[in-house]
């Protein structure tokens, strides 16, 4: 039995139609029915991917790719609509519905004192759309499609609340940063067309093998090879959406969005497009060692050195977002070694408990009312103990514990560098090996600041009316518009004031802090669950048994989770042996360090930080990239916007172009006027030139 | 000798001509009040004899007193287009005449001369008919002009038409005596078929004569000089009867002697008419912008027009011929209800002729604002207007032509065109009143209502513009 194109079709459509119901008419069904709507659609679409991957993996199904709808046809480029859908398409069709739909229930907690609810789902619901639409595309246009559409919607949400200036600054950034990746991006598809003659997945990687021996002059005259200018263009696109240094200044300012999609967008599935990107063209990427070195190298760098930056944040969300670029990096770097089904296990575990640690630390921004800095936290445990174990869960997944999904996935990129001999394998080798230390550290810190430890906040409550006045805290935060910058702060009307002065002094809160109502936890149990167990029951198949068919190409050469292979015994065999490796000794050593700085001995913290003092200053002003990025682009990019506007607008087109045609217009006319001057005898004149010219035009073309 | 089967032929002439002379003769017994019923009576003139036009159509063309005079789908419809307009032009020309004085009996009657002259003119298959016809209509606007016997402005545009006209028709005259000698014939046809290789130089000298005289019919650049006095100081009623009425008959007769007679020289003239096309696009468009006074405005937005209709000419071939006519026509409806709007604005010792007299036209008289602006988007070639169809079918038989350059010129001073039409919208619009004017429309009633009808067949025709030029195709033997 084949999949069938009707239930394809309606997994993409169905969270459109909840995103338009939402959207157009959320006035006129209200808060209820909005996110009824949207959750129904992402339900549909969630259920029907599941019972896709099931058909796939029974065998019950083959893989499928049709096109639906001939979307233009310019010359001999067709460009249609259709659906590739194999292991690798149902996959992240899973994760992204999966994960899309607990986030939607979520946000019916934390969103709901917002004036902008209906938005929001509609949003999120587009997005699950657009980012279906990328995943499910079987050409690269529609991939493009879905590339900018979840692009727009993620600029939309990280501007939600579109009064807060910080908000409006992250998402501008946002923009523009992925404006540069989407180029190199856009340029690699034209490149595509331009070697392989076909837009068309199936096609293109077909005829890779053209690609062999076919060169193209960039600049300076130097002949590069087509492959890798085609995968490097494209991974230049990659490195955008995916937030890979040196384009991962948007990504930690995105944090400035609702916490939901933080969650959603920002660790989930969004930035992980460009690791889907790259594994889906793996024939194309296979043909380029060059192509492959480079994004070794690039997410080498980034797997240490955002992870670096991490151990100095105090925002609880920027440490998860500094955590999510070293862990995409950590999926740069298996697609680096040609380990693609490494990038893809990891991203699948990923996404479960970086949404369960993103979606956690919602709950503990809800329960501190709004309170985002982890020194105003601690002891919070008592408080919030569903959130507190399913943290916990998150960060040994996160931190690479044996037996946990993220050991599996993180352990075997680690091993499959090691096994590599790729230029650059020496330098990542070492960089996710430090990683490891490095991302255990931040995660153990981030628990201990938050839910151990002595609570540094106080309550200073009014007790004349208590919890039962606001409905659970969860729903009651009113923080206005004009916070603290990096403050998840919601766009409230002033429905609470009294809260207002509470809140301008960090650590006070209103109330004792308490655990988030079951919107919020469940979801957070129902990621816990694969955070712990995924990892264990598909690493055999995924990552070792060629699950992924030939959705995933590699070259014989280059198959380093093949060498791998041969040394697995199944899951409960690697993870005992996961416990005398060097990445758990590391992580255990982070764990340690974590441990005693900041749960037996905070002090200490401080002093290191003096001690280290220009090493920290490096990583808290996160390597300066931001002011140079300002300084040159922006600045540089207002100063050429000025001169353009003043040389070529006012200058060329006003003055030359408008009022100078104008005024020549007015200097013809007026003398065109002059000519008619009332007298005859003129009129007469000009009838009998008018003849002249006539008759010797006729002799000139008579003679001619 | 002609027998009666000429006459059957002639038939809506000699009636045309009958009842003119019956309205003379009634305006010398009538008084006063009684002089509605010539007003009236001129219309159903007019309406009667489109209705014999299109009754005694015969299926092909015939031609009678020896192919002087032809009878084929092109004249008929130019003649009942002609009809039409001037009917039109009637009904809005009633209270402009009254309020001012002027003998409306000798309006009718001379307008009646000179449909008659467009009719024999349209329909000429001979040098003579062609000129007897242009005569005819001439001689009865000259007169029409200078209706106005006490306005000094009317004298002198009625002068200046005369005398530049006397030599226009000099010229054209003195065109065909030199075909005549290079052809030996007067007939049309015989001069098409003329094998007349030693005498070419005669010949093509001749066409370039014709040629002034047709430019000068129309309006073209640099014949056009007449134009925007005549338009200025004729009684808006007369100004109205030049710019419908006698276009169509000017591309009839450039269709009469350029192609019925001269067609084998087609390759010369259709680059004189190209230079004719784009001196009258620029001086048109170019003086159009600076000008105050509407009736002028609309002077040179007729010789713009006129370069248009030209761009369909140069292709010199049926599809040609068939935009062309299509313009010439959609330019009539529109150019009509331009004038209308003036004269239904206008009243006793108030000309609402400055464009300063439109501003705030929109809080006044709200519907007129909308038909105006109708008017004008058409004429600027606005879709999906009358007038946008016109354009485009003129540019793309430029195309056609091979006049790539044409039609691109065409093109960006139908855009500088706009200019001056929309600011004749945004006075009505956004512009407040002139202080102590109250511009208002008439209240009279026929002329309310045929001006709407006129200008909301504009926005119809212009959506449904097939089946209009479907019959311009078919009369010049296209079947779609």
């Amino acid at each position: 039995m084949d999949l069938s194109l009707s239930v394809l079709i309606t997994i993409a459509l169905a969270p459109l139609v909840g995103a338009l119901l939402a959207g157009l008419f959320g006035r006129v069904i209200g808060r209820v029915g909005s996110h009824c709507v949207t959750i129904l659609g992402v339900g549909i679409a969630c259920a029907l991917s599941i019972h896709v991957l099931w058909q796939l993996v029974s065998g019950d199904a083959k893989n499928f790719n049709q096109d639906v709808y001939t979307w233009f046809q310019a010359g001999n480029l067709h460009v249609s609509v259709g659906f590739m859908v194999d292991r690798l398409t149902a996959m992240m069709m899973v994760v992204v519905t999966f994960v899309s739909l607990l986030v939607h229930v979520y946000t019916i907690g934390y969103m709901a004192d917002d004036p902008g609810y209906q938005r929001f789902f509609s949003y999120i619901s587009l997005f699950t759309f657009s980012m279906l639409m990328l995943v499910m595309s079987n050409n690269f246009m529609q991939l493009f499609f879905g590339w900018e559409a979840v692009g727009l919607v993620s600029y939309l949400l990280i501007g939600f609340w579109y009064k807060k200036p910080t908000a409006i600054y992250a998402n501008l950034k946002a923009f523009v940063v992925n404006r540069v990746g989407d180029f190199g991006f856009l340029l690699g598809i034209a490149a595509v067309l331009y070697f392989l003659n076909t837009l068309d997945y199936a096609t293109a990687f077909d005829s890779a093998g053209a690609l062999t021996g076919r060169a193209i002059t960039v600049v300076g005259g130097h002949a590069w090879p087509a492959a890798t200018v085609i995968g490097v263009l494209l991974f230049i696109g990659a490195m955008g959406k995916s937030a890979q240094v040196p384009l991962h200044v948007w990504l930690p300012d995105s944090m400035e969005g609702p916490t939901p999609i933080s969650a959603l967008i920002h660790a989930a599935t969004m930035v992980t497009a460009g690791i889907f990107m790259v594994a889906r063209m793996s024939p194309l990427f296979e043909m380029s060692e060059g192509a492959l070195s480079f994004i070794l190298v690039i997410g080498a760098t980034t797997a240490l050195f955002t992870g670096l930056i991490g151990i100095v944040q105090n925002d609880i969300k920027r440490v998860i977002a500094y955590s999510t670029l070293s862990q995409l990096g950590y999926m740069t770097v298996a697609l680096g070694v040609s380990a693609y089904s490494g990038a893809v296990f990891h991203l699948m575990t990923h996404a479960f408990f970086k949404a369960l640690l993103f979606l956690g630390a919602g709950s503990v921004i809800i329960g501190m009312h709004h309170e985002q800095d982890m020194r105003y936290m601690g002891g919070l445990r008592k408080y919030m103990p569903v959130t507190w174990i399913t943290m916990w869960i998150g960060s040994l997944a996160l931190a690479g514990t044996p037996f946990f999904a993220g050991f599996y996935s993180k352990d075997a990129i680690i091993e499959a560098v090691g096994e590599s001999h790729r230029w650059g394998a020496g330098y990542a080798y070492f960089c996710v090996m430090a990683g490891v230390f490095v991302t255990s550290l931040y995660s153990f810190r981030l628990l201990y600041m938050t839910f151990h430890g002595a609570e540094r906040f106080t309550v200073v409550g009014h007790h004349g009316h208590g919890h039962a006045a606001h409905g659970h805290a969860a729903v009651v935060g009113g923080q206005s518009i004009h916070s603290d910058p990096g403050h998840d702060a919601h766009g409230h009307d002033a429905a609470d004031e009294h809260k207002e002065d509470s809140h301008h002094t960090p650590g006070e809160l209103e109330h004792a802090p308490s655990e988030s109502p079951w919107v919020v936890t469940v979801p957070l149990i129902l990621l816990a669950i694969p955070s712990l167990l995924i990892g264990f029951f598909t690493v055999g198949p995924m990552l070792y048994g060629g699950w992924f068919g030939k959705a995933i190409h590699v070259e014989e050469q280059n198959n380093v989770l093949g060498e791998l292979a041969r040394d697995f015994h199944g899951a409960t065999a690697a993870a005992l042996h996961g416990f005398i490796q060097l990445p758990f000794l590391l992580a255990l050593a982070g764990f340690i360090v974590a441990t005693v700085i900041y749960l037996f001995k905070p002090a200490l913290a401080d002093s290191i930080k003096r001690a280290l003092h220009p090493i920290w200053r490096v990583l808290d002003k996160k390597y300066w990239v931001d002011e140079v990025y300002f300084a040159i682009f922006a600045k540089g990019g207002v100063k050429l916007g000025r001169a353009f506007w003043r040389g070529g607008d006012a200058a060329v087109i006003d003055g030359v172009l408008i009022d100078g045609s104008a005024s020549l217009v007015e200097r013809i006319a007026s003398g065109g006027r002059r000519l008619q001057s009332g007298f005859l005898y003129h009129y007469a004149f000009a009838m009998i030139l008018g003849l002249i010219l006539l008759l010797g035009g006729y002799w000139l073309v008579g003679q001619g | 000798m002609p027998t009666f089967n000429d006459f059957l032929i002639l038939l809506p002439e000699a009636y045309l001509t009958v009842a003119a002379c019956v309205i003379l003769l009634m305006d010398a017994f009538l008084k006063g009040g009684q002089r509605v019923a010539i007003h009236w009576l001129s219309i159903i003139v007019l309406l009667v004899g489109a209705w014999l036009v299109i009754d005694g159509q015969p299926a092909t063309a015939v031609s009678g007193f020896s192919g002087m005079f032809i009878r084929d789908p092109v004249a008929e419809i130019l003649k009942v287009f002609s009809l039409l307009t001037t009917a039109l032009m009637f009904i809005y020309s009633r209270g402009y005449l009254r309020d001012r004085n002027i003998n409306e009996g000798e309006y009718y009657a001379l307008t009646l001369f000179a449909v008659i002259g467009i009719m024999v003119l349209v329909s000429a298959g001979s040098l003579v008919t062609v000129y007897l016809g242009l005569e005819l209509l001439t001689l009865s606007s000259y007169a029409l002009v200078a209706l106005n016997r006490d306005s000094k402005l009317s004298s002198e545009a009625a002068i200046k038409y005369f005398v530049l006209g006397a030599l226009a028709s000099g010229m054209l005259l003195y065109g065909m005596s030199m075909i005549y000698g290079a052809t030996h014939s007067l007939d049309l046809a015989t001069i098409l078929h003329v094998q007349n290789v030693e005498w070419r130089n005669l010949m093509l000298f001749g066409v370039v004569f014709a040629i002034v005289g047709i430019g000068f019919k129309l309006g073209a650049a640099p014949f056009h000089m007449w134009i925007p006095d005549v338009y200025q100081g004729a009684p808006t009623a007369v100004t109205i009867f030049i710019g419908t009425a006698q276009k169509i008959a000017a591309f009839g007769m450039a269709y009469r002697l350029l192609d019925s007679g001269l067609g084998a020289y087609a390759h010369e003239w259709r680059m004189m008419l190209a230079v004719l096309a784009v001196l009258s696009l620029a001086i048109g468009n170019l003086l159009a912008i600076v000008q105050t006074n509407l009736k002028r405005l609309l002077a040179y937005s007729t010789i713009s027009h006129m370069g248009f209709l030209l761009l369909g000419l140069v292709e010199a071939n049926p599809a040609g011929y068939s935009a062309a006519m299509f313009y010439a026509i959609s330019y009539a409806l529109t150019s009509a209800a331009a004038f209308g709007i003036i004269l239904a604005m206008s009243r006793a010792g108030f000309e609402c002729e400055e464009i300063d007299d439109f501003k705030g036209l929109n809080q006044r008289s709200p519907w007129f604002a909308f038909l105006m602006m109708l008017v004008m988007f058409s004429l600027a070639g606005v879709p999906p207007l009358f007038g946008f169809f016109g354009k485009l079918l003129v540019l793309q038989s430029a195309i056609d032509a091979g006049f790539l350059w044409l039609a691109v010129v065409g093109a960006v001073f139908a855009i500088i065109g706009l200019y001056y039409y929309l600011r004749v919208v945004k006075v009505m619009y956004f512009d407040a009143p002139v202080e102590g004017t109250d511009v208002r429309a008439q209240p009279d009633m026929p002329l309310r209502f045929v001006l709407s009808l006129n200008a909301l067949a504009l926005l119809a025709l212009g959506i449904a513009w097939g089946p209009l030029f479907a019959w311009c195709q078919r009369a010049f033997g296209i079947t779609a």
